[in-house]
């Protein structure tokens, strides 16, 4: 199953549409929850605002997610594993207040498990690769083990 | 080297975030915590039970409700006081800001971990945290600047 994910903040037609049209044409099992306020997919099964619990339930038996570039999207895909496509949300179309969903991709770029869409084409592209994405890996991330370990030696330093 | 595990109350790290991604967020760093004797504190009861940890539970307080907020600064300095951390540590939000300040007053050394969602500007917390605690963190390399510090990040 396809999980896609746009938060539920704020609607995102592009992202919706752009799926939807893949589903119209392939026969992939989608999932996705869509926000309020926003188009609606004919060709996959939905829901405005998922339970927490069922997020993370739908998440877990995801084989792929699809999502906006959200911080948190990154850290539960990181967490179960989950190969991730996310697909930016651009300031100037209407799709959130600022581009540091766009900042946010420039800095997980070439992650393991992490892959970058920026258009219906290329997200297009990522589901024909399917079950070769990669999911993303069990090693700790440069950023990650720095500030841990920095954070380690403040303290040590400090108390 | 430092002995860390002697169980002198001088050395207790008190280590605050509310529910959801400042949770886990801290959860993230946890390994750098665990040197440490350390409190953990949120604001949900039974959140800090899924990640096999005990919390104490604080009120969850944000800029809209008067009543929260005077009650979290309450439950905080209740807590600072029983705990007498000499550090205190928060990935925010308003309840980790208002324990490092009670912290602060009591002598503990701060630190504030800003949020990795904030990558344009520094959340309002966090910039009023900036004004007391000993250690202010961004996640974002661009948005180091002055005492405002750059670590890494839990990405």
């Amino acid at each position: 199953m396809i999980f896609l994910t746009v938060g539920t903040q704020l609607p995102f037609d592009r992202l919706i549409s752009a799926v939807d049209d893949i589903a119209s044409t392939l026969s992939f099992d989608i999932f996705g929850q869509i926000g309020v306020g926003g188009i609606k997919p004919k060709n996959f099964q939905y829901s405005e605002n998922l339970h927490p619990s069922e997020f993370d339930q739908k998440f877990r038996s995801a084989n792929l997610i699809v999502a906006h570039a959200g911080i948190g999207t990154i850290l539960t895909a990181k967490k179960y594993r989950k190969p991730l496509i996310l697909f930016p949300r651009i300031a100037r179309l209407g799709e959130h207040r600022n581009d540091h969903q766009a900042a946010t991709c420039d800095q997980v770029t070439g992650t393991t498990g992490i892959y970058i869409a920026t258009d219906a084409n290329s997200l297009k592209a990522y589901f024909h690769e399917g079950k070769n994405l990669l999911p993303p890996s069990m090693e700790q991330s440069r950023p990650r083990s720095e500030i841990i370990n920095n954070l380690r030696s403040y303290i040590a330093g400090n108390i | 080297m430092k002995n860390h595990s002697a169980k002198n109350k001088n050395q207790v790290v008190l280590a605050v975030a509310s529910k959801g991604g400042h949770w886990e967020q801290l959860m993230i760093l946890r390994p750098a915590l665990e040197s440490f004797q350390t409190v953990y504190a949120n604001t949900m009861p039974g959140l800090a039970e899924k990640n096999g940890l005990f919390a104490h539970s604080l009120p969850d307080a944000n800029r809209n409700s008067l009543f929260g907020i005077a009650n979290c600064v309450w439950e905080s300095m209740v807590m600072v006081r029983n705990v007498r951390p000499s550090l205190v540590i928060s990935t925010g939000a308003l309840p980790g800001l208002l324990t490092l300040a009670f912290g602060k007053i009591f002598g503990a050394k701060t630190v504030w971990i800003d949020s990795v969602a904030n990558s344009e500007k520094l959340s309002l917390s966090g910039k009023v945290a900036g004004t007391f605690v000993d250690l202010q963190l961004t996640q974002w390399e661009h948005l180091a600047k002055g005492q405002t510090k750059y670590l890494g990040n839990v990405l």
